[in-house]
């Protein structure tokens, strides 16, 4: 699409009003909470003034981006979907909104996600941008913890969170992976190693990488259709002269629990500054200051977060710290460490599915609470966050109802560049039917007007 | 001091919730703890003690007796780190322990900018936030 841009065979306000159009055909979907139409619409005419002149600001500029509706965008509003912050608009805009509009992308608007993401599909922090990404058929990258600034994200779990990248493919992830790393003086756990914006190396020849295959990751839960393309995959490495081979991550069954325990303290800690007097929902009552922050909270949380703050701090009671908290901390070096040795013993990349299958249906979804469906979605994806390493889904095939699967791909820490090198040669050896932009404007009017999609809602 | 919410108007569904909640809570005896018939054997009953004091630190309320249930089966979940060896093992509490922390220099960059943040709040006295009494 770059590339169309620069060659002028389509213009930025073209491009824009054509994702605008989109959008509302797509509303019943409710992807997104806010459309900044308007604010799209200027910067579109300030990238074509650019194109005119032949002064692009690079590859980015008059690309529509979205941005999760947890990144604090300057006076566009910013509800992390919860009432708590309905209303609220920030004063600035997070780190890495910044540089994606200093290269002349284009806001379209803020995307819905579980209230304060934490859904199972919501979140950066144990799989959301790599879960989603497997569900959709599009590249989920979830870099090296520390590469990314997080200032600007409201904060889950400030141990954990990264700044996720949604993309049709490998090439795209890359480009805006070399935009948004680099060390953050607002963000001190940004590593301060300087980082270059890169283009990834086609690779020809696999002989020298080494895949590890995860052994604890092949659940009786998996599907049987996810078990065979990741059969597939690896064999696809192997086929082409890689030496793919089993690892032992032994600690793997217990990272959920670990994740659970460190997740909800850490949440009951972040979730304490919502009280309704600088900013954010303010109840009405005006009783005293305690009844005013607990009726706020009330009313601004849902129920999943009201109980994880609950967890939360049920966990950080002094009675229970060291029982399970510090104990869950010592886990989470025993996990850290796992594939602190894998990759010792010679892996350059692990492969795992990303999800148990292809996407459930809402109604079979909200059947089980959200601990139970985040423990069971999360479990190949969180261990990574633990760890800090970097992670990428990439889509590999439809399943037999037509729906996208994806695998995903583990690489060493700071070593993002050589992993999404290795995405790449696999996401060319798939061939995924990646849904191009132009036949879903060509059929989506005849697709909506003749089907009756139930409405489904993210919150 | 936090169940005097009466000034606030509970929806109907809440109300029913809560004479429920308020009408176990009142024939388990006050301060006996009464167990979940979910709970597993050997887990941690959730008193009406510890609920009060979650509640009064968490500053957000169970509302309902599932929720009790559910934390008990969080805790319940949690115990299953205990079967884990950690014997001469640190916390780990930041990936990048092994690198040192940024601190920046200690000169003002940044401020003045209390109107933009006044601006986000909903009761404010000149540059005060205004909290109830």
């Amino acid at each position: 699409v770059s590339a169309a841009l620069k060659q002028g065979q389509v213009t930025p306000t073209e491009l824009c009003q054509r994702c605008l159009s989109l959008i509302k055909k797509t509303k019943f979907l409710n992807a997104y909470i806010t459309v900044s139409e308007e604010v799209a619409l200027k910067q579109a005419e300030e990238s074509e003034k650019r194109y005119k002149k032949g002064l692009s600001l690079g590859d980015l500029d008059g690309i529509p981006v979205a941005v999760k509706d947890n990144f604090s965008t300057a006076g566009i509003e910013t509800t992390c979907a919860s009432n708590m912050l309905k209303g609220y608009v920030p004063p600035y805009n997070a780190t890495v909104v910044q540089k994606l509009l200093d290269q002349g992308a284009l806001l379209m608007g803020k995307t819905n996600l579980d209230e304060f993401a934490m859904g199972a599909l919501g979140s950066d922090t144990g799989g959301s941008t790599r879960n989603p990404a497997a569900h959709c058929g599009v590249v989920g990258l979830k870099p090296s913890y520390g590469l990314v600034s997080r200032h600007g994200l409201i904060p889950l779990v400030n141990s954990m969170d990264v700044p996720g990248i949604l993309t049709r493919c490998v090439d795209d992830a890359a480009i805006v992976l070399g935009i948004l790393a680099g060390h953050d003086p607002k963000d001190s756990t940004t590593i301060q190693d300087p980082v270059k914006p890169f283009t990834l190396p086609s690779l020809t020849d696999v002989s020298k990488l080494c895949i590890g295959i995860p052994k604890e990751y092949l659940t009786p839960e998996l599907s049987s259709e996810v078990q065979s393309l990741w059969s597939k995959a690896a064999n696809l490495f192997e086929s082409e002269g890689a030496k793919v081979i089993e690892v032992s991550l032994p600690h793997t069954s217990y990272s959920i629990v670990c994740y659970h325990v460190l997740c909800t303290s850490e949440v009951a800690s972040n979730m304490a500054r919502f009280d309704g007097l600088e900013y954010g929902h303010r109840c009405d009552t005006d009783v005293s200051t305690e009844a005013m922050y607990a009726a706020t909270r009330r009313e601004g949380f849902n129920d999943v977060v009201r109980e994880r703050i609950l967890s939360g701090n049920f966990f950080l009671l002094k009675e229970n710290y060291e029982n399970y908290f510090v104990k869950a901390q010592k886990v989470r070096r025993l996990i850290a460490r796992d594939f602190v040795n894998v990759f010792n013993s010679g892996v350059d990349v692990l492969l795992t599915p990303t999800t148990l299958s292809e996407a459930v249906p809402h109604t079979e979804f909200i059947r089980e609470d959200n601990r139970t469906r985040s423990a069971q979605d999360d479990i190949f994806t969180q261990a990574v966050n633990m760890a800090g390493l970097p992670a990428v889904s990439v889509p590999m095939a439809l399943s037999s109802q037509g729906l996208p699967i994806g695998l995903q791909f583990i690489g060493r820490a700071f070593c993002d560049q050589q992993l999404l090198t290795v995405a790449k040669w696999f996401e060319k050896r798939v061939q995924f039917p990646v849904i191009q932009l132009q036949e879903l404007m060509d059929d989506c009017s005849s697709i909506f007007e003749n089907e009756k999609l139930a409405s489904v809602s993210l919150k | 001091a936090l169940r005097e919410d009466a000034l606030r108007k509970p929806r109907r569904r809440e109300m029913w919730a809560r004479a429920v909640w308020l009408g176990l809570r009142a024939s388990a005896g006050g301060r006996r703890g009464f167990p979940s018939k979910a709970a597993p054997q050997g887990s941690r009953r959730v008193t009406a003690e510890l609920i009060e004091h979650l509640e009064r630190l968490a500053l957000v309320d169970f509302g309902s007796q599932e929720a009790v249930a559910r934390l008990e089966k969080a805790i319940a979940f949690a115990d299953r780190l205990r079967a884990v060896d950690t014997d001469g093992v640190e916390p780990m509490e930041s990936v990048l322990e092994d690198r040192c922390l940024y601190l920046r220099s200690d000169n003002v960059v940044e401020g003045n900018c209390a109107e933009e943040l006044l601006q986000n709040s909903h009761r404010v006295v000149e540059e005060y936030f205004v909290a109830p009494p």
